[in-house]
């Protein structure tokens, strides 16, 4: 590892750096909001040393990891996500009362740090240790600090059926480089261009790690943990799953999909077809049915998911840049929805504001929080004037550049299936107060989190009217050179 | 720069109206009236050099907005596009006029959501590059939906999301079809671009042209209301307050019918020579089957709701006839049909303030009561049925006079339509007592109307 290699890697040291002095932090003294302190402004610090530390050409740093624009990108993402959700999380956590809570800085740190590296990794071996290294932590975030039984049965649950996950992935790694004798991103396409006849050993592998990747990204059919574990974990966990998680695993199979490409003999580009519109479809259906507010964007998240397929599966025109786009937009509105969740929850209760009663009259007792709310929905429908209409659009665009007759029909069809349970929850939010809240006001809100919905408020909409400047840096870093 | 104050001023109108809520409801609706009549002031500036007539595109803007996809802010006012302006802006001050008492809660809220319609749809009627269309398209769908969904009637919620689903997921196929275009544009000249002037007279195969017609057509179809897709009309019209009602009916109609004149028929005239037929078809049965559902309705909204569907198969068969004079005739009829379909859905609202019932049945012998409220409801009315004399009928006789040119079959059976809907309802009246006398007092709009249209 030489000097520029060091320089372009500082922001992930630091966050190792910042890691490890939080966890000496907790050691020596113990206190819920030094330790958010620390994090927060750790994390801050991160992101500002990203841009700056930013080589001007891509740098390979061992072989497991290259600095390019891409990883910057999503890194710089993943990082600001995790910092929202760090800030999100000191007002859910302090609002739960006694008992230890700072380990679950350390937890959301490791899990932040194994999420920025996944963007920048080019091997098998990088690509399994970042995974683990996120869904270890999240294992114990989501279980960890809650007293509510649910937190608990969706952290088992993640746990084996994560595992069983993992599993597959390191076998189907196992059975690729058993066929081509390599585990570098780069060279298994190099060799795969070369081997030209179709093997099973790379057709299993390939499938395996399909089903892998669909089962963190939850897509249709490895879909089934989700709606639980999002209803069972904190609000802010959620989010931090729905958001950091997602943004890590789908650059990194971007990255693997884009370089290695064509390493399945087509039968991949089959495979996520299919996946893709499995995921819009069944993801938006099985939305209608929730009256769980977690659940029903639990569901959503999915047809989201499978909204992203369509980039990818368009990674040669345009796809690449409509993710990026999609992801930043999803990123922003997800984080806005579930930190309005968590910020409305009462975590001393053991109870998070999930149900779609809890949302009755919202208009009238805090309208802020609700016409946040109300356009972060309009964004997951992609209605403008928000981010997610700007999103959608690049993703038809995408779409209908590279000829995807059958993505692009499961895309409209599941954005107009969607639109009917996010207007549900705007009805909801405009109907009458119910009595009984109407003689206590509701609890104030920490001035903190609002801040941060106001921020990501302002960007879902000036990114959505004006998106120039986002869609030049997104030219810029991850635009295909 | 003109027309991007034109855009400016309701949409920040809106967010002070909303502003000064607080101060107690007077403030918002000052705030709209100020804010529309300024805005009509700079539209009527506009009427000199329309009139003046040296090119057709009165007045221009384009500023770059996303480059890298080939968009841009471009703006351009022919007369079209202003005489429909000019509707817009003044429906959208009779709404804020004619909801002082009927919009007590919110208020500031329910302006603001008023006048961020009316900036939709000036976008709409505005926009000639297709992204910037069909973002503002999207955009006048979210206030009209708070419009109804908040302070709507009794079914508000149901109607008021059925409005929502029809019109985006039609959009989005106009989407998919506008995207069609541009990439086949840019497989043509290398050049990504959504600019209307870049994208008139590209060449395509007749399926392609047709196929991509078609997205455009089903979303304008779905807006106007043509026939299959009319079913969220009466519902949206009946349970959108009184100000929601005249804004729908029009001025959001009108986008429809906007679209395939601006659109649909330049961008694709092959295609949309060959679909001729199939949309006059559509516009027959759309005006048979509107005026025969308008008669059977009880509910006077519903009522109104159903002849619009009627009145606004004259405008598709008008559009498809293409020709001069049936084109006239089309813009005739869109703004005779916002003025008197708006007074009818005011006249309505201000009875049902007053009697708490939109039940025909139930309104007899008002005219005693409501002398002057019911002189107007017949003025309105045998407007709206198209008398010689007043607005209707000249648009609906330029549309039947054009289109005879292009089909004698629709045309006759078009006009017919009229008979024989009217001889139904002559057989319906009679039976009911109460009706009678309703339809004899002038307060049965359509009633009246399909009576003595028989040519």
């Amino acid at each position: 590892m030489n000097g520029a290699a060091f320089t372009a890697f500082a922001p992930f040291e630091l966050l190792g750096a910042l890691t490890i002095a939080v966890m000496l932090l907790i050691a020596i003294r113990r206190d819920h909001r030094l330790t958010a302190l620390a994090t927060i402004g750790g994390l801050a610090l991160c992101c500002v040393v990203l841009p700056i530390a930013a080589p001007t050409a891509s740098t390979p740093v061992t072989p497991l990891f290259v600095v390019d624009g891409p990883a910057l990108f999503y890194a710089e993402l993943v990082l600001l996500a995790a910092l929202v959700v760090a800030i999100l999380s000191y007002t859910y956590l302090d609002g739960m009362g006694d008992g230890p809570r700072e380990e679950y800085y350390l937890l959301l740190l490791i899990a932040t740090l194994g999420a920025a590296l996944l963007p920048a990794s080019v091997h098998f071996a990088s690509f399994f240790l970042g995974i683990e290294t996120l869904s270890i932590s999240l294992l114990g975030l989501i279980g960890y600090a809650s007293p509510r039984r649910e937190a608990v049965e969706a952290g088992t649950k993640y746990l084996i059926l994560g595992g069983a996950a993992s599993a597959f992935l390191v076998f189907g790694m196992a059975l690729i480089y058993a066929d081509l004798g390599t585990m570098s991103f780069v060279q298994i396409g190099v060799l795969a261009r070369v081997a030209n006849a179709p093997d099973l050993f790379r057709l299993a592998g390939v499938a395996m790690i399909l089903a892998a990747v669909g089962f963190k990204l939850s897509l249709v059919p490895f879909h089934m943990w989700t709606p639980d574990i999002y209803e069972g974990a904190p609000a802010p966990v959620t989010a931090f799953v729905a958001v950091v998680s997602k943004i890590a695993v789908f650059a990194v199979v971007l990255r693997y999909f884009v370089l290695a490409e064509n390493h399945a003999d087509g039968a991949l580009h089959t495979g996520l077809i299919l996946i893709a519109v499995l995921s819009m479809i069944g993801g938006n259906l099985l939305a209608l049915l929730q009256d769980n507010v977690k659940r029903m964007l639990a569901y959503s998240s999915i047809a989201h998911l499978g909204y992203l397929l369509v980039a990818l599966l368009a990674a040669r025109s345009l796809g690449i840049d409509a993710a990026a786009f999609y992801l930043a937009a999803y990123a922003v509105t997800s984080l806005g929805a579930f930190g309005i969740v968590g910020l409305l929850s009462a975590p001393g209760t053991g109870r998070d504001a999930d149900r779609i009663e809890d949302y009755r009259g919202l208009f009238r007792t805090r309208p802020f929080l609700a016409a946040s709310l109300a356009l972060m929905m309009l964004s997951l429908a992609g209605m403008p004037p928000t981010m997610g209409f700007i999103g959608k659009f690049y993703l038809v665009v995408a779409g209908v550049g590279t000829g995807l007759v059958w993505p692009v029909a499961a895309l409209v069809l599941g954005s107009v299936i969607g639109l009917y349970y996010y207007l549900r929850v705007l009805v909801a939010m405009a109907m009458p107060v119910p009595d009984a809240s109407e003689a206590n006001p509701p609890a104030p809100v920490s001035r903190s989190g609002t801040a941060v919905i106001a921020v990501l408020l302002l960007l879902l909409v000036t990114l959505g009217v004006y998106p120039a400047p986002m869609i030049a840096l997104i030219h810029m870093t991850v635009g295909q050179g | 720069m003109i027309l991007l104050w034109l855009l400016l001023i309701p949409g920040v109108g809106g967010a002070l109206a909303w502003a000064v809520g607080g101060r107690g409801p007077e403030w918002p609706r000052r705030v709209a009236v100020g804010a529309l009549a300024i805005d009509l002031l700079l539209a009527a500036a506009l009427i000199g050099p329309a009139a003046a007539g040296r090119s057709q595109w009165i007045a221009r803007l384009d500023l770059p907005w996303i480059p890298q996809l080939g968009i841009s802010f471009e703006l351009d006012l022919d007369g079209l596009s202003l005489v429909l302006i000019l509707l817009t802006i003044a429906l959208g001050i009779v709404s804020v006029v004619i909801s002082r008492t009927e919009i007590t809660d919110r208020v500031g809220f329910f302006h603001a959501n008023l006048l961020w319609t009316v900036t939709g749809v000036i976008g709409v009627f505005l926009a000639l590059d297709l992204f910037l269309f069909f973002f503002f398209w999207e955009l006048m769908l979210v206030p009209m939906y708070f419009v109804i969904a908040l302070w709507g009637h009794e079914n508000r919620f149901y109607a008021s999301i059925k409005f929502f689903i029809f019109t985006q997921g039609s959009g989005l196929l106009m989407l998919v079809a506008i995207l069609g275009l541009v990439f086949i544009h840019w497989h043509q000249s290398g050049q990504l671009t959504f600019d209307y002037f870049a994208l008139l007279g590209t060449k395509m195969s007749q399926t392609t042209a047709l196929l991509l017609m078609l997205g455009f057509f089903i979303a304008f179809a779905v807006k106007l209301p043509v026939f299959p897709f009319h079913t969220w009309l009466p519902d949206a019209h009946t349970e959108a307050p009184t100000a929601g009602s005249v804004l729908l009916a029009g001025v959001l109609l009108k986008t429809g019918a906007y679209g395939l004149l601006r659109f649909v028929v330049p961008l694709f005239p092959g295609a949309a020579h060959m679909f001729a037929p199939v949309a006059m078809a559509l516009a027959v049965v759309g005006i048979l089957y509107g005026a025969l559902l308008a008669f059977a309705q009880n509910d006077m909204k519903r009522l109104v709701a159903y002849s619009s569907i009627s009145h606004m198969g004259f405008v598709l068969l008008g559009v498809f006839a293409w020709n001069t004079l049936a084109l006239d005739g089309v813009v005739m009829q869109m703004l005779a049909h916002g003025v008197s379909t708006g007074a009818l859905f005011i006249l309505v609202g201000a009875l049902q303030e007053r009697i708490h019932t939109r039940n025909m049945r139930l309104m007899g012998g008002l005219w005693g009561v409501l002398p002057r409220l019911s002189g107007f409801a017949m003025i309105f009315a045998i407007a709206s049925l198209g008398l010689p004399g007043l607005g209707n009928f000249i648009g609906e006789f330029l549309i039947l006079l054009g289109s005879y040119q292009a089909s004698v079959v629709f045309t006759v059976i078009a006009g017919r339509s009229r008979g024989v809907t009217s001889r139904g309802d002559g057989g319906v009246a009679p039976r009911d007592h109460r009706a009678r006398r309703l339809s004899a007092t002038g307060l049965r709009p359509s009633g009246a109307k399909h009576r003595m249209a028989t040519p």
